[in-house]
């Protein structure tokens, strides 16, 4: 495919169409992802996470400039909601970022989750692929933390950073249960403002009980993004991590997992998408539902009926 | 097969700093089901470019207030044009004197957008355009 030609060569405007091709599903998405299967696998996945207001854009546009000062080609997927109510989204993230729209080593693309609850859209998936295949050595992903939505981000990336900030009203809301599982690097940004200790101590504690994860502790780091303060060390944190990923095996075991979840997620999809369109075709889901209200049939023995039609 | 949603690229090129009026149709154009890239104060014509093409937009609008209009607009499309990116459809507002508007028109901006439209037209607008 000439298009997948041209993005492999780098060329922004046909990696951005692969995206849109992915994102929007049609027919030729499915072509454009078993062409670039074999190519994934190089780039290293960072997962940016925190609650709204941390600085995540800020801090990323600092980490990739730095990155971009070694020479690393570096993509940048950021991820906003879709409102629930209109389907629209603001997606402003890039205001972030203006200074790296020139770089031709840099491709920044904002994404909705379009409906996911996870956190990160399906597209988000295809898109880290393509950028994966396109030669990226780095894939940021930013998205906002709020309750589960943390879980997608690991699941997708293999260094995870969660970024907390001083002064949120309840700081160990910040900090909840989950994401001390997930975080693989922990950064307190505005580190300038009254509190910032405290977070760190909070932090500190919490993942003190947790201690370490397959061989590495969760460093807290403290950073002043907008005046570029800590930002190197989180680098090497970042590369620290990936070098103890490979060496202990973990690359190799998340994307095995990675990589299974990811085929029974699309069975799933498949599988129900069959099943309700025959439904919807002759007309028989509002029948269905009418039985079920007037108890002539319960909702388990309609699931297991429709199963044992549809799969033989 | 998903939905297809719509793709706007807002900008405010050139230096003013006055950003409501890109907020409020950022805001309507949301709450249309459309996506929107806000990219922000003081943009060159090359950063908006930049951004329209690794976002895949279908609209570029961009807001100015300064008077710069006549030459950052037709700019824009230039660039465009030279990125191979003329499906784009470019559309303007802000401080625009009519007087202004069939130069912009002719150096291929679709549409402009004075203060005091109703959002809902340029809702419609772009509904009406984009395939």
């Amino acid at each position: 495919m000439d298009l997948i030609k041209k993005a492999q060569e780098g060329g922004h405007r046909a990696i951005a169409r692969l995206i849109s091709l992915a994102e929007n599903e049609g027919p030729e998405a499915a072509a454009v992802l078993k062409e670039l299967y074999s190519a994934t696998g190089q780039a290293h996945i960072v997962g940016i996470t925190g609650p709204p207001g941390a600085g995540k854009s800020t801090l990323t546009d600092k980490l990739v400039k730095k990155l971009r000062e070694k020479g690393n080609k570096v993509a940048i997927l950021a991820v906003d909601p879709t409102s629930p109510f209109t389907g629209g989204a603001i997606l402003g993230d890039r205001v972030r970022m203006s200074d790296l729209n020139l770089d031709p080593g840099v491709y920044i693309r904002s994404l909705a989750t379009r409906g996911r609850l996870g956190g990160l859209s399906k597209a988000t998936h295809y898109a880290v692929k393509i950028l994966d295949a396109c030669g990226f050595d780095y894939i940021f992903i930013e998205t906002v933390g709020v309750g589960q939505s943390e879980v997608d981000i690991v699941r997708t990336a293999d260094t995870t950073l969660v970024i907390s900030v001083p002064g949120l009203g309840d700081d160990i809301q910040a900090i909840k249960a989950g994401i001390l599982e997930i975080g693989d690097i922990f950064v307190v940004n505005k580190a300038d403002r009254d509190g910032a200790n405290r977070v760190v101590i909070e932090l500190q504690m919490m993942l003190g009980l947790n201690a370490e994860k397959s061989g590495w502790i969760p460093p807290i780091f403290m950073t002043v993004a907008d005046q570029n303060q800590g930002v190197a060390e989180v680098i090497q944190a970042i590369t620290d991590h990936f070098t103890q990923l490979v060496e202990s095996g973990q690359l190799v075991k998340r994307r095995k997992d990675r990589l299974q979840r990811e085929v029974l997620e699309l069975l799933i999809i498949r599988i129900t998408n069959h099943i309700t369109n025959k439904l919807d075709r002759q007309g028989e889901m509002d029948q269905l539902i009418e039985k079920m209200m007037d108890k002539e049939i319960d909702p388990y023995s309609l699931v297991e009926k429709l199963l044992a039609e549809n799969l033989k | 097969m998903t939905e297809k949603h719509i793709r706007v690229l807002v900008a405010k090129p050139g230096l003013d700093g006055h950003d409501r009026g890109a907020k409020v149709i950022a805001r309507a154009l949301r709450d249309a089901g459309m996506e929107v890239i806000y990219t922000g104060l003081r943009q060159t014509p090359e950063q908006i470019v930049a951004a329209a093409i690794q976002e895949d937009v279908d609209v570029v609008a961009m807001s100015l207030l300064s008077g710069a209009h006549n030459h950052l607009f037709p700019k824009v499309v230039e660039l465009l044009k030279e990125k191979d990116a003329t499906d784009i459809l470019v559309l303007g507002g802000g401080v625009i004197p009519d007087a202004d508007i069939p130069f912009l028109k002719e150096k291929g901006v679709a549409e402009i957008f004075t203060p005091g439209t109703p959002t809902n037209d340029v809702v419609e607008y772009i509904k009406s355009q984009v395939k």
